[in-house]
């Protein structure tokens, strides 16, 4: 029980030990004296002269940027169905190589625990701790700017979200059908697609949509780095400084990205 | 025996479908198959420029093996300090902003307007991407990683405020009602009533935006907001692969390194 003894002799209680309640007031000072520090270098790198004028800046910019310019939308048809292209064709790129990379992950469907399995997780890891915007810029790189560079990036960057959660529906499959099935000497494959596809079909139909949508929003600024869609458009119209083409792509782009969870939602909620 | 079962004897059994609705199915699968076509067919591909590609993703792939640290090292050295002092900066700020909102965003705490208000918020801070955010915010802020800062803090408010606001809300009610019937002020009855029972689930969710803040961190560069995007941007540009390779490891290194703290954290907490 932490006491302690005031000066006139008597015990009053508190809530912790003084070694605890030094080691957390020590924690505190750390972590403060940490963020304070941090906020010096950013603060050291920053033109305060710029951040001071920022909300006349911002009055300008708004200013500049209503009302947006309605009739260049004739010229960002295409580049929406780019978009969408982009996120739909790379969702089904990553789904169909994030299966495997799955049921190489599970425990319970891993061929090798020792070998494949830490190989796969490697894999899950790697593709999604990197951005799309990265793997956009390399892909551009390698196979040269465009639509395809942005299916490919989006692809790589969704197969490590897909097979983790796809592995982990797997890990959670219920053993006694697929034992069910194997009891009536069905193969390897038969006992893959009689007892364990059919337990987990309705999440992957989940995870699938659920990424979708997430890459509509990434696949709206690919085209910053010049991997194709409606963000080529953006970042263009942000060069020559053209504020009311910006405010519609910007307002297209809200609407793609509230649409695209709309369709997510609703599509979930009829499967789940 | 009934009717049902004479229907299906006699025939081989078939795999129910996963579409129950006959004509729903058919339109999705023709739906699909006319929409495949038209994606694929709009999409061009140089396959001379792909196949002239391979050797540089080849080289890329090889330099992963040979990774550079030491040509650019200072600019590396300074990337990746400046993303980590944005990511701890906009997580601090952005988790204490957070907190507030998510209040004010639960409807079991809060007052309509409140509510209202709190979830305009939350919505304008989800539906707007980082690097949109930052690019906005460059051009009021300048260059620098003020921008970056300040684009991670609105995003960690959204994200954060949002699962904090759900989760109060499905919190446990008699809990918060014991203490209320203590005589406690308002302020009281958050600290004891509710905030020990979200506390394990919130330092869960900051571990894990941390970890959100510092892959996007990685990226701001790109528009100007900071961070090692910059670099790791040339050094694509001047197709210094090497370089690039030894970002990528140290970025993936950061982010395996986050996540198991934060596994630890969090069984540690729950």
């Amino acid at each position: 029980m932490p006491v302690s003894r005031l000066a006139d002799g008597r015990k009053a209680w508190q809530r912790r030990e003084r070694k605890q309640q030094l080691a957390r007031w020590a924690m505190w000072l750390v972590g403060t004296a940490i963020f304070v520090w941090c906020w010096q270098r950013i603060s050291g790198a920053t033109t305060w002269f710029f951040v001071l004028d920022a909300p006349h800046i911002a009055g300008d910019i708004l200013e500049r940027a209503m009302p947006p310019r309605w009739s260049y939308i004739s010229k960002l048809w295409w580049p929406i169905w780019d978009t969408l292209n982009i996120a739909t064709l790379g969702t089904l790129m990553a789904l169909v190589l994030a299966v495997p990379v799955a049921f190489m992950a599970a425990r319970n469907t891993t061929p090798s625990r020792y070998f494949i399995r830490p190989l796969a997780l490697l894999i899950i890891v790697s593709t999604r701790s990197i951005n799309s915007l990265i793997w956009a810029l390399l892909l551009i790189a390698i196979i040269g700017p465009g639509v395809f560079a942005g299916i490919v990036a989006i692809a790589i960057r969704s197969i490590g979200f897909c097979a983790k959660l796809l592995y982990e529906a797997i890990e959670e499959i219920d053993h006694s059908q697929v034992e069910a099935v194997t009891a009536t000497g069905a193969s390897r494959w038969q006992v893959m697609a009689y007892g364990i596809v059919p337990q987990i079909l309705p999440a992957f139909a989940g995870i699938s949509v659920f990424r979708w949508d997430i890459n509509i929003r990434e696949s709206t600024v690919l085209g910053l780095v010049g991997a194709g869609g409606i963000g080529l458009q953006l970042s263009s119209s942000l060069n020559v400084l053209a504020w009311p083409q910006v405010s519609l792509i910007l307002l297209i782009i809200l609407l793609a990205v509230v649409l695209s969870e709309w369709v997510s939602a609703k599509v979930r909620g009829a499967i789940i | 025996m009934s009717d049902a079962l004479s229907l299906h004897l006699g025939k081989p059994w078939k795999k129910p479908p996963f579409i129950k609705r006959a004509w729903l199915r058919w339109l999705i699968a023709v739906g699909a198959i006319v929409y495949l076509v038209l994606g694929i067919a709009s999409v061009e591909v140089n396959w001379h420029r792909v196949y002239e590609g391979l050797d540089r993703g080849a080289a890329f792939i090889a330099s992963f093996l040979t990774p550079d640290f030491l040509t650019r090292a200072t600019d590396i050295r300074e990337g990746i300090t400046e993303s980590i002092v944005m990511t701890v900066a906009s997580s601090v700020v952005g988790i204490l902003i957070s907190i507030p909102i998510g209040l004010g965003a639960a409807r079991n705490i809060a007052p309509l307007p409140v509510y209202m208000i709190c979830r305009g918020i939350i919505a304008l801070s989800r539906s707007l991407q980082e690097i949109i955010v930052a690019i906005l915010l460059v051009a009021i802020f300048g260059f620098g990683p003020l921008a970056g800062f300040l684009t991670l803090s609105f995003a960690t408010i959204g994200f954060l405020s949002k699962l904090l606001a759900e989760n109060i809300e499905s919190m446990d009610r008699s809990q918060a009602e014991a203490i209320r019937a203590t005589g406690s002020s308002w302020p009281q009855w958050i600290n004891y009533g509710v905030q020990p029972q979200v506390m394990p689930r919130l330092i869960g969710l900051s571990i894990y935006r941390v970890d959100i803040n510092f892959r996007e961190s990685a990226i701001l560069g790109l528009v100007g907001a900071g961070g090692i995007g910059a670099t790791l941007n040339t050094a694509f540009d001047r197709y210094e692969f090497d370089t690039a390779a030894a970002i990528l490891i140290i970025i993936i290194a950061i982010v395996m390194a986050l996540e198991y703290v934060s596994g630890i954290i969090r069984a540690r907490v729950q």
